[in-house]
C-alpha cells in the first residue's frame, strides 16, 4: 500500500485554476522529485498537501488513512493543524526564527508538543530533556553539531537550510516535502543541503522534492514528475522522465538544461 | 528663592509624569486594539479604525484636549468630567490616551504586517496553534520592530505633557510660568527645561539599553 496518496487535487486562485486534478503515490521510503516551468503549480501543490492553502477538490491518503477529502469534510483549524503533523515542509526561503537558536529552533515545535502529552506535568523535566538531546542528534546529522548555539543571522544560507530541514524532521513526519530548498543558495551552499537530501533518501525518508536541479533530481528520486499548467504531464523513473521523456512538452523544458 | 522654586516645579513635574505614566499605561492596550482593529478583514470595523486614527493624528493634539474637555458641557450641556481639577485631569487623560494610542497603532500595525508571512507559515507547518505562533514566534520580532519608532513616541510624549495646561492642569510648565505673574522672574520657566532634559534624557539610555538587549537577532 502507497504511504501516501493524492486524488484529483485541484485548486483555483480567483478565477485562475492552479492544480488541475493532480494524482500521485507514494511509497514508503520513496523519494519523489517534482520539475517544471515556473508557475506550472509545484510550489501550490507542496502548498495544499501542507494545508497553507487548502484544495478545492481531491483526496489525501496517508498510509490507507483519508485525512483529507474536499468533497465530504470541511476542516477547523484544530484537524488542520493535526493533519500538518503528518508532513513536515522546507521552504525556499528558510524561514527560520531570527530569535532562536539553531537548537531553539529545532527543539521549539516538539517541546510545545509534549505539553499535549498526559504524562507532561509529571515528567516535564525528562521529556525537555529527551528533546533537547534528540534535537541536538538531529543537528549532528545535518553537519551542525558545532553550530548549536549559533543564531540564524550568524549561519551562511546552507547551513540555515540544513537547520530548517533539521526543525522539520524532529517531528518525524510521515512525508518530508522540500520547495526549491536550493533556490535560494549560492551554487557553492547548494551541494551541502542536496547531501543532507540525499543522506536522508539513503536512510529511507519518504520525500517529495520540487526542483530544478536536474541532476540531483535524477540521482536521488525513485520517481519523477513533470508539472506543466496545473498538469503532471508525465511521470515515472527518472531514467524515463529525464533520460527519454515520451511527451513533447517534457523534451522541450528539459533542452533549457545543460544536461 | 531658589529653593521655592524647585519645591513648585517638582510639584508640577509629579503631575507631568503621572500623565506620562498614566498615558503608556494606557495607550499601549489600547493602541493594540486599534492596530488590531485596522488590520481586521470585517471592513467596516477597519474603516472606521481608519477614519478614527486619520482623525486623531491629523488635528492638534491641544485642540483635541480643548474639544473633550469643553465639548460634553458645552454640546451636549452635560459635563461629564465632573467640576475642579479632577475633573480636568480625567478629561486631559482620555485626550492624552486616545492620541497616543492612534500613533502607536500605526507603529504596531507596522510591526506585527513587517513579519514576513514565512515565519507565521514556518510555525503553521510545525503544528504550532495561532496562540503559540502568535507568543512564541511574531511577538519577539514585533517587539524588535517597533522599539525605536516608540522610543520616538515615548520621548515625544514627555514634552507633550505640557500640553494640558490649556484646561488648567497644572504641570510643570504651568509652574515655571506662574512664577513671571507671581514674582516678575523669568528663570523658573527656563530652568523646566531642565527636567525636561533629564527626563528626556533618562529615557533615551533605557531606550538604547534595551535596544541594544534586542541587537542578539536580526529580523
Amino acid at each position: 500500500m502507497a504511504l501516501l496518496e493524492v486524488k484529483d487535487m485541484r485548486k483555483s486562485f480567483g478565477s485562475v485554476e492552479v492544480l488541475k486534478g493532480i494524482s500521485f503515490s507514494l511509497e514508503q521510503g520513496q523519494t519523489l522529485s517534482v520539475i517544471g516551468p515556473s508557475g506550472s503549480g509545484k510550489t501550490t501543490l507542496l502548498r495544499c498537501m501542507n494545508f497553507l492553502e487548502i484544495p478545492d477538490k481531491g483526496i489525501i491518503n496517508v498510509a490507507g488513512k483519508t485525512i483529507f477529502d474536499a468533497e465530504s469534510s470541511h476542516l477547523n483549524d484544530e484537524q488542520i493543524r493535526r493533519n500538518r503533523l503528518h508532513f513536515g515542509l522546507v521552504f525556499q526561503s528558510f524561514n527560520l526564527f531570527p530569535q532562536y537558536t539553531a537548537l531553539e529552533n529545532v527543539s521549539l515545535a516538539p517541546r510545545l508538543q509534549a505539553k499535549e502529552r498526559p504524562d507532561f506535568r509529571a515528567n516535564k523535566k525528562e521529556i525537555y530533556e529527551q528533546i533537547e538531546s534528540r534535537s541536538v542528534d538531529i543537528l549532528r546529522r545535518v553537519g551542525l553539531g558545532d553550530k548549536l548555539s549559533n543564531y540564524p543571522h550568524q549561519l551562511s544560507g546552507g547551513q540555515q537550510q540544513r537547520v530548517a530541514i533539521a526543525r522539520a524532521l524532529a517531528l518525524t513526519p510521515e512525508v518530508l516535502f522540500f520547495d526549491e530548498p536550493t533556490s535560494a543558495l549560492d551554487p557553492e551552499l547548494t551541494g551541502e543541503v542536496l547531501n543532507v537530501i540525499k543522506q536522508l533518501a539513503n536512510e529511507d525518508m519518504t520525500m517529495v522534492v520540487v526542483t530544478h536541479e536536474m541532476s540531483f533530481a535524477s540521482a536521488v528520486s525513485d520517481n519523477v514528475i513533470f508539472m506543466d499548467g496545473g498538469h503532471i504531464i508525465e511521470q515515472g523513473p527518472p531514467a524515463q522522465v529525464l533520460g527519454d521523456p515520451k511527451e513533447e512538452r517534457t523534451r522541450q523544458f528539459l533542452r533549457g538544461y545543460d544536461k | 528663592m531658589f529653593l521655592t522654586v524647585v519645591k513648585a516645579l517638582s510639584l508640577g513635574f509629579m503631575k507631568s509624569l503621572e500623565i506620562f505614566g498614566l498615558t503608556l499605561l494606557g495607550a499601549i492596550p489600547l493602541g493594540l486594539l486599534i492596530s488590531l482593529a485596522s488590520m481586521s478583514r470585517f471592513k467596516p470595523l477597519s474603516g472606521l479604525t481608519k477614519i478614527i486614527v486619520w482623525i486623531v493624528r491629523g488635528t492638534p493634539l491641544m485642540l483635541q484636549l480643548l474639544i473633550i474637555y469643553y465639548g460634553p458641557g458645552i454640546m451636549l450641556g452635560n459635563n461629564w468630567w465632573g467640576t475642579g481639577s479632577s475633573g480636568r485631569f480625567i478629561a486631559a487623560m482620555v485626550a492624552f490616551i486616545l492620541n497616543y494610542a492612534c500613533y502607536f497603532s500605526e507603529i504596531f500595525r507596522g510591526g506585527i504586517e513587517g513579519v514576513p508571512k514565512g515565519q507565521r507559515e514556518a510555525g503553521q507547518v510545525l503544528g504550532m496553534t495561532n496562540t503559540q505562533i502568535f507568543f512564541r514566534v511574531t511577538l519577539m520580532q514585533v517587539i524588535k520592530r517597533i522599539v525605536p519608532p516608540m522610543g520616538n513616541e515615548i520621548i515625544t510624549l514627555v514634552k507633550d505633557t505640557s500640553l494640558v495646561r490649556v484646561i488648567a492642569v497644572y504641570e510643570v510648565m504651568w509652574e515655571g510660568q506662574s512664577f513671571i505673574k507671581s514674582s516678575g522672574i523669568i528663570w523658573p520657566l527656563f530652568f523646566t527645561g531642565v527636567y525636561y532634559l533629564v527626563f528626556s534624557g533618562v529615557l533615551t539610555v533605557l531606550l538604547s539599553k534595551l535596544e541594544k538587549k534586542l541587537d542578539y537577532f536580526k529580523v
